[in-house]
C-alpha cells in the first residue's frame, strides 16, 4: 500500500488542509509507512464478523419534544472571530 | 510535609476533622503551582476561582454540611470544557476558547464541592504518548533518571495533569484515555489511573478526540483516591446518548474485602518480544503479589491483541477527522487573516491551527474514510473492534480480572521518539485493546526502573466492574509499597 | 442527496403516447424519480432543545449542539422519530426496527458541525407507495424507495455586505424527512400531482406543515430522457424546487432542453443544476461541481435506533384516514371522482366537507362547497381556513332548502348575509321572513293579482303556453321570491288549465 503526493493532496483538499508542495512527499512517506503496518489487519479473516455499532450495550436513549435551549444569540458571539449583530460573518460564498 | 502532599483522602479527612482549612489547603497548592512553572503542567492557572470556591467550600464544611470532595483542589485537564474558563484542548486552533457551558464531568466535581486549581497541559486534542504535541509547549515529567538532568515526557495525553498529581501540584486530576492517555502517562509518573468502562463518566462537554473511545477519569496519588473521586465524577447523564443507564456505586466502600478466591488472568500475547527485562519481571512480581493475598492465576489469551494498535490507528483517526471538522475559524477559535473566499479561510486556519500530529490524523482519517476505502479500512477495522471485545469476553469465562504491564517502558527523554510516529504510537500497545473493548482498566505504580524511573501495572476489568479493578489494584498498591516521590528540581529560585 | 437506484420499479408497459416529448428525430420517454425535503412538525430540533418556530431572530433558536461547540453531543427527540414512523405508514411503508445515524462530511459555513447528521445505508423507512389521480382519472402508482431522518443545516445571507455572508443557524438542526421515490414519473403532470399528494399524506398525517413558502417541503428533481422503452438516460438533479407549479416547469424545460442535447449529438453531462423560476429554466450549479467525497460513517455519538414494534402498531392504529380511502368513501357517497379528488386534496377542506355534509345529500353538499363557498372565498382571496361561515352553518342551509323550508335562491341571499353580517341563518330566515311560502292560499292570492293586473297575457297564454314561465316570475316578485316555485307553478297550471307538458 503506498500513498502518493496526489493523494494526499487530494485527502488534504478533502479536510480542508492547506498542505504546502513541499510537505505533500513527506507525508505521502509517512502515511505510505503507517499503512504498511496497518495491512496487518488484512490477515484476519473477518467474514460473517458484524462490525462494531456500539461500544456500549444499551437502546439509544430518546429526549421528549421539548424547548430547552436557545435564546443565546448572545453567547455564541463572544466567542465569534467575526459577527454582525447575531449574524456569524464569513467570506462571501459564491453559490 | 506540606499539605500540597496530601492525598484525596487525607485532606478530606484533615478538612472533615477541621485541621485544615480549604483555604489553606488551597493556598498551599496555587503556591506549589507558582513554583513548579519549570514543568509546564498547567496551562491556565485559576487562583482567584480557587480561592473563591475554598471559601465557599469552608464555609459549608463549617456548618457541618458539604460534598464527597468539599474543599479538595483539583486540577483539570484542558480538554474538559470549562464555563468562563478557557479551554485550548492544547491547541492553537481554539485560540481563546471560553465556553459558555461547564463539562458534565467538571460539574459533578463542583458539585462535590471540589476546587478548581486551573487547567493541565496535554498533547494537542489528546493526540500524542507524550504531551509533545501541544501546541503550549510540553509538559514535563517530574521524574528525571538517576544521576541525569535531562528532561523526560510524562507520557500523554494526559501528561499535564500526570506531572501535576506526581509533583504535589494538586490532590488529584481529571484526566481523558482515547488510547491510553490516563494509564500510560500515570504509570510512567508514578501516579494511580483509571480509565473507567465507556459509558460511565458522561462525555458531554469533553472536546471530542474519538467519540467511540474516549472516556474521562481520575489521575490520584493512591488507588483509594481514585475510588474516591471516580465515585464524584460518574453519572447517568441524559445529554450524552452513550452514557450508560448503570447505578454508580460507592467504590470506597467497595475497596474493602481483600482479593481471596479473585481469578487474575494473565493474557500471553502481552508478553512482547523486544520488551524490556524490568517490565517481564514487575509484571511476574505482580503476579505473585496478587497471589500471595489469596487470588487465583490463570493464564488466558487475547489473540487478537496484535492487531489493536492498527485498528485503533484506523478508527481514531477516522472519527477524529470528523469530530475536528468544526474547528473552521467561522464561530470560534483561530481564523487566518486574509483569506479570500470560504475555502481558503477554512485551509488556511485549519493549517495554521492544528499541530503537525493532529494534521496527520486528520489525514489517516479522511483517507480511510473515502471512497472506495471505507471498507477495506474503517469497515474492517470495527469487524477487528468486535474480535477483540470478543477476545475479552471468553477470557472473563476463566478470570474476572485481567494482569498486565502499563506500558512498554519507562518515561523516554523529549524529542525521543517525535521523529517516528510508528514508534510513538507503541507506547499504547497495552492499554489500547481495552478502549477497543471499551473496558475499565487502571494503572498502579508497582515500581521503579533500575535507574529510578517508575513502572506501573494495569489492571483491566469485565465492564461496569470497576470495583473489582480498584480492588485489585489497591492489592498491588500495598504489595508494592511505592512511596517514592520525585526529587524537586524544578522549583524556581 | 442520497443516490437513488435510477431504474423504474413499474412493470415496464409500454409508454402512453400522451406523456411522450416530440422531438426532432422522434419521441422521447421521460424519466422522473424525486427526493423531497420535508421538515418534521415538531417543537424542538432533531438532536437538541431549541425551537423549531419560523422566523426568529438571527441564532435565536441555536443550542450548543446546534452551532457545533466543542464538546456538544446529540440526543434524538422522541417526537422526530415517532413522525418518522408515521410518515413511513401512511406511506404505506416498511418500518426498520433497526436503523442507523451515519454522518455526511462536507464543509460548508450554515453546516457548524463540518457533518450533517443523516442516515445512510439503514434508513428508518423503507420501501412504499403512492397513489396520484391525475386529470383524466387514470391513477398512477410511484413507489417510494426510503425515507430517512436527517439535520437541516442553518442558512447563508449572501446579500447583506458586498464581501461577506451571513450565517444564521436557526434551521440548523431541525428534522427533515428524506422522502426518495423510485423514478416512476413520466411526466411534468406526474411530478407535480405527486408532491401535491405526499404534501396532503403529511398535512393528514401532521407530520409536516407542507409549507413550502417556509421552505418546509423542498423538492430535488431527477430527470433523465430516454426512447419510449430504451435504456435509462443520464440524469440531471434539480435542487430546490419548491413549489408544484416550479415542479412541472422545471420538468419541462430540463425535458426539451436534455433532448435537444441529445439530437444535436451532444451527451448529457450528470450534473446538479437549480431552477430559476424567474428565468423559467435550469442552469448548471458550479459550486456543486467539486467531486463530493462525504465520508459517510455511523456517528458514534449515537446508538442504533432501535424501535419496538407495539410501538409502531400503536402509531398505526392512530393515524388518521388519509386521501385515499376519504377519497373512495366519498365516491361511494355519491359524489364524482373528479370531486372527491378535489376536496380531499386538503385535509381542512375535506373537513369542513364532512362537517357541511353531515345528514344532508352529499352531492348537493358538495355542489354547495364548489359553487358557493369556494367561489367565495376565491371572489375575496382567502384559504378555506379563514372561511368566515362555519361549516355547520352551511349544513343548516343546504338542510333548510332540502325541508324545503327556503328557495336556493334565498339560500344563495342568506349565504352572503350569514359571510358579511354573521349569525345563525335558521334564526336570521326567521327573522327577516325568509321562509319558502307554501301556502296555497297565499300563492293563490298573488296569481289573482297577477291575472288581474295583465289581462292581455292571460290571453297570450292559451296560445303559447311557454309564457307560463313569465307569470311564475310574476308571482314570485309578488311574493317577495319567497314562494315555492313549484308551488307556483302547479297552481298557475290549475288555474289557468294549462295542459301538464308545458
Amino acid at each position: 500500500m503506498s500513498v502518493d503526493k496526489d493523494t494526499v493532496r487530494r485527502i488534504a483538499r478533502l479536510a480542508r488542509l492547506a498542505v504546502p508542495e513541499e510537505k505533500l512527499e513527506p507525508l505521502a512517506g509517512e502515511l505510505t509507512g503507517l499503512f504498511n503496518w496497518v495491512e496487518m489487519l488484512n490477515e484476519v479473516h473477518i467474514e460473517g464478523v458484524p462490525a462494531m455499532t456500539s461500544v456500549v450495550a444499551q437502546k439509544l436513549k430518546w429526549r421528549e419534544d421539548k424547548v430547552t435551549e436557545g435564546g443565546a444569540a448572545e453567547a455564541l458571539m463572544t466567542n465569534a472571530p467575526e459577527h454582525e449583530a447575531t449574524f456569524f460573518v464569513v467570506p462571501k460564498v459564491v453559490e | 510535609m506540606s499539605a500540597a502532599a496530601f492525598t484525596l483522602a487525607e485532606a478530606r479527612d484533615a478538612l472533615k476533622a477541621r485541621k485544615i482549612s480549604s483555604r489553606e489547603l488551597t493556598e498551599a497548592l496555587v503556591k506549589a503551582v507558582e513554583q513548579a512553572r519549570p514543568l509546564n503542567a498547567y496551562v491556565t492557572e485559576t487562583p482567584e476561582k480557587a480561592f473563591e470556591m475554598a471559601a465557599a467550600s469552608d464555609a459549608r464544611l463549617a456548618k457541618g454540611e458539604g460534598g464527597a470532595l468539599e474543599g479538595l483542589p483539583l486540577a483539570i485537564k484542558d480538554l474538559f470544557c470549562t464555563k468562563g474558563v478557557r479551554t485550548t484542548a492544547g491547541s492553537k486552533i481554539l485560540g481563546n476558547f471560553v465556553p459558555p457551558y461547564e463539562s458534565t464531568v467538571t460539574q459533578n466535581l463542583w458539585n462535590a464541592g471540589a476546587v478548581m486549581l486551573g487547567k493541565t497541559n496535554m498533547d494537542e486534542f489528546a493526540m500524542g504518548s507524550s504531551n509533545e504535541t501541544s501546541a503550549h509547549g510540553p509538559a514535563f515529567n517530574p521524574w528525571r533518571a538517576r544521576n541525569s538532568n535531562a528532561n523526560l515526557v510524562p507520557g500523554g495525553s494526559s501528561g499535564g495533569s500526570a506531572a501535576a498529581v506526581a509533583a504535589d501540584l494538586c490532590l488529584a486530576a481529571t484526566g481523558t484515555d482515547t488510547g491510553g492517555s490516563i494509564r500510560q502517562p500515570a504509570a510512567v509518573t508514578g501516579i494511580v489511573g483509571l480509565k473507567p468502562t465507556y459509558g460511565r463518566c458522561s462525555r458531554w462537554g469533553i472536546v471530542a478526540f474519538a467519540s467511540s473511545l474516549d472516556q474521562a477519569g481520575p489521575m490520584t496519588k493512591t488507588v483509594r483516591d481514585a475510588a474516591i473521586m471516580l465515585k464524584s465524577m460518574a453519572s447517568v447523564d441524559t445529554k450524552d446518548s452513550t452514557s450508560m443507564d448503570v447505578p454508580v456505586p460507592d467504590y470506597e466502600k467497595l475497596l474493602e474485602g481483600g482479593i481471596k478466591g479473585l481469578r487474575v488472568g494473565i493474557p500471553k500475547e502481552y508478553r512482547m518480544d523486544g520488551a524490556p527485562p524490568e517490565i517481564a519481571a514487575l509484571w511476574d512480581k505482580g503476579a505473585e503479589w496478587l497471589k500471595a493475598q489469596g487470588a487465583e492465576i490463570v493464564e488466558v489469551s487475547l489473540p487478537h491483541t496484535k492487531y489493536a494498535l492498527p485498528t485503533y490507528y484506523i478508527v481514531a483517526p477516522a472519527e477524529a477527522s470528523s469530530n475536528l471538522a468544526r474547528y473552521d475559524g467561522v464561530r470560534y477559535g483561530h481564523r487566518a487573516k486574509g483569506a479570500h473566499d470560504i475555502t481558503e479561510l477554512y485551509e488556511k486556519s485549519r493549517a495554521e491551527g492544528f499541530g503537525a500530529e493532529v494534521q496527520r490524523r486528520i489525514l489517516i482519517g479522511t483517507y480511510v474514510l473515502s471512497a472506495g476505502y471505507y471498507d477495506a479500512y474503517y469497515a474492517r477495522a470495527q469487524k477487528l473492534r468486535t474480535l477483540i471485545a470478543r477476545d475479552f469476553t471468553e477470557a472473563y469465562g476463566k478470570c474476572d480480572v485481567l494482569l498486565t504491564p502499563a506500558t512498554p517502558g519507562p518515561a523516554f527523554a523529549v524529542g525521543d521518539k517525535s521523529d517516528d510516529p510508528v514508534a510513538m504510537y507503541l507506547n499504547d500497545v497495552f492499554t489500547v485493546t481495552v478502549n477497543l473493548a471499551g473496558l475499565p482498566g487502571i494503572a498502579v505504580p508497582a515500581g521503579l526502573t533500575a535507574n529510578g524511573l517508575p513502572l506501573g501495572l494495569q489492571l483491566i476489568g469485565k465492564a461496569f466492574d470497576e470495583a473489582t479493578v480498584l480492588r485489585a489494584g489497591l492489592a498491588i498498591e500495598e504489595a508494592a509499597a511505592f512511596r517514592h516521590k520525585p526529587a524537586n528540581w524544578w522549583r524556581a529560585a | 442527496m442520497t443516490s437513488i437506484d435510477h431504474a423504474p420499479s413499474g412493470s415496464g408497459g409500454s409508454p402512453e403516447k400522451t406523456k411522450l416529448v416530440k422531438g426532432q428525430t422522434g419521441e422521447w420517454e421521460i424519466v422522473i424519480g424525486m427526493e423531497v425535503h420535508a421538515q418534521v412538525l415538531s417543537k424542538s430540533k432533531l438532536f437538541s432543545g431549541a425551537s423549531t418556530e419560523f422566523g426568529a431572530e438571527p441564532n435565536a433558536q441555536v443550542s450548543f449542539v446546534d452551532a457545533g461547540m466543542p464538546g456538544m453531543l446529540p440526543v434524538i427527540n422522541a417526537k422526530c422519530v415517532e413522525q418518522a414512523v408515521r410518515t413511513g405508514l401512511g406511506l404505506k411503508a416498511k418500518i426498520n426496527l433497526s436503523s442507523i445515524f451515519d454522518r455526511k462530511n462536507y464543509f460548508y459555513p450554515d453546516l457548524p458541525q463540518g457533518y450533517q447528521i443523516s442516515q445512510y445505508k439503514n434508513p428508518i423507512v423503507g420501501e412504499g407507495e403512492v397513489f396520484i389521480d391525475l386529470k383524466d382519472g387514470s391513477t398512477v402508482r410511484v413507489g417510494i424507495e426510503r425515507l430517512h431522518l436527517e439535520q437541516d443545516a442553518g442558512k447563508s445571507l449572501h446579500d447583506q455586505h458586498p464581501d461577506s455572508s451571513y450565517v444564521d443557524l436557526n434551521r440548523s438542526g431541525i428534522a427533515l424527512m428524506e422522502i426518495v421515490t423510485k423514478p416512476d414519473m413520466r411526466c411534468s403532470e406526474e411530478a407535480a400531482a405527486f408532491l401535491k399528494k405526499l404534501r396532503a399524506i403529511v398535512r393528514y398525517l401532521g407530520t409536516c406543515d407542507g409549507n413550502m413558502d417556509e421552505g418546509s417541503m423542498r423538492a430535488d428533481v431527477n430527470v433523465s430522457v430516454r426512447r419510449p422503452g430504451g435504456p435509462l438516460g443520464t440524469r440531471c438533479e434539480i435542487k430546490n424546487v419548491n413549489s408544484m407549479r416550479f415542479v412541472a416547469q422545471a420538468v419541462e424545460y430540463e425535458a426539451r432542453r436534455q433532448v435537444e442535447i441529445i439530437e444535436g449529438g451532444g451527451s448529457i453531462k450528470q450534473e446538479t443544476r437549480l431552477f430559476d423560476s424567474r428565468l423559467n429554466q435550469t442552469r448548471s450549479m458550479r459550486s456543486k461541481e467539486e467531486a463530493h467525497d462525504y465520508r459517510y460513517f455511523p456517528d458514534p455519538d449515537l446508538l442504533p435506533l432501535e424501535l419496538d414494534q407495539a410501538w409502531v402498531r400503536e402509531i398505526e392504529k392512530s393515524l388518521p384516514e388519509l386521501p385515499d380511502a376519504k377519497r373512495a368513501r366519498f365516491i361511494v357517497a355519491g359524489l364524482s371522482p373528479y370531486d372527491a379528488s378535489v376536496l380531499v386534496a386538503e385535509r381542512e377542506l375535506a373537513d369542513y366537507y364532512e362537517e357541511l355534509a353531515k345528514g344532508v345529500d352529499a352531492k348537493a353538499a358538495a355542489n354547495w362547497l364548489n359553487n358557493e363557498i369556494l367561489g367565495r372565498l376565491n371572489r375575496d382571496s382567502l384559504s378555506i381556513t379563514d372561511v368566515p361561515v362555519s361549516a355547520a352553518a352551511n349544513n343548516a342551509i343546504i338542510g333548510m332548502i332540502m325541508a324545503g323550508t327556503i328557495s336556493g335562491k334565498i339560500a344563495k341571499d342568506l349565504l352572503d348575509i350569514v359571510w358579511t353580517e354573521g349569525g345563525d341563518p335558521r334564526a336570521i330566515v326567521e327573522s327577516r321572513g325568509l321562509r319558502q311560502v307554501t301556502d296555497t292560499g297565499a300563492i293563490d292570492a298573488a296569481i289573482e293579482a297577477v291575472i288581474a293586473g295583465n289581462p292581455d297575457k292571460v290571453e297570450e297564454i292559451k296560445a303559447k303556453p311557454k309564457l307560463a314561465a313569465w307569470f311564475v316570475g310574476q308571482v314570485m316578485k309578488q311574493t317577495g321570491g319567497k314562494a315555492n316555485p313549484a308551488a307556483v307553478n302547479a297552481a298557475l297550471k290549475k288555474r289557468l288549465n294549462l295542459p301538464e307538458q308545458g
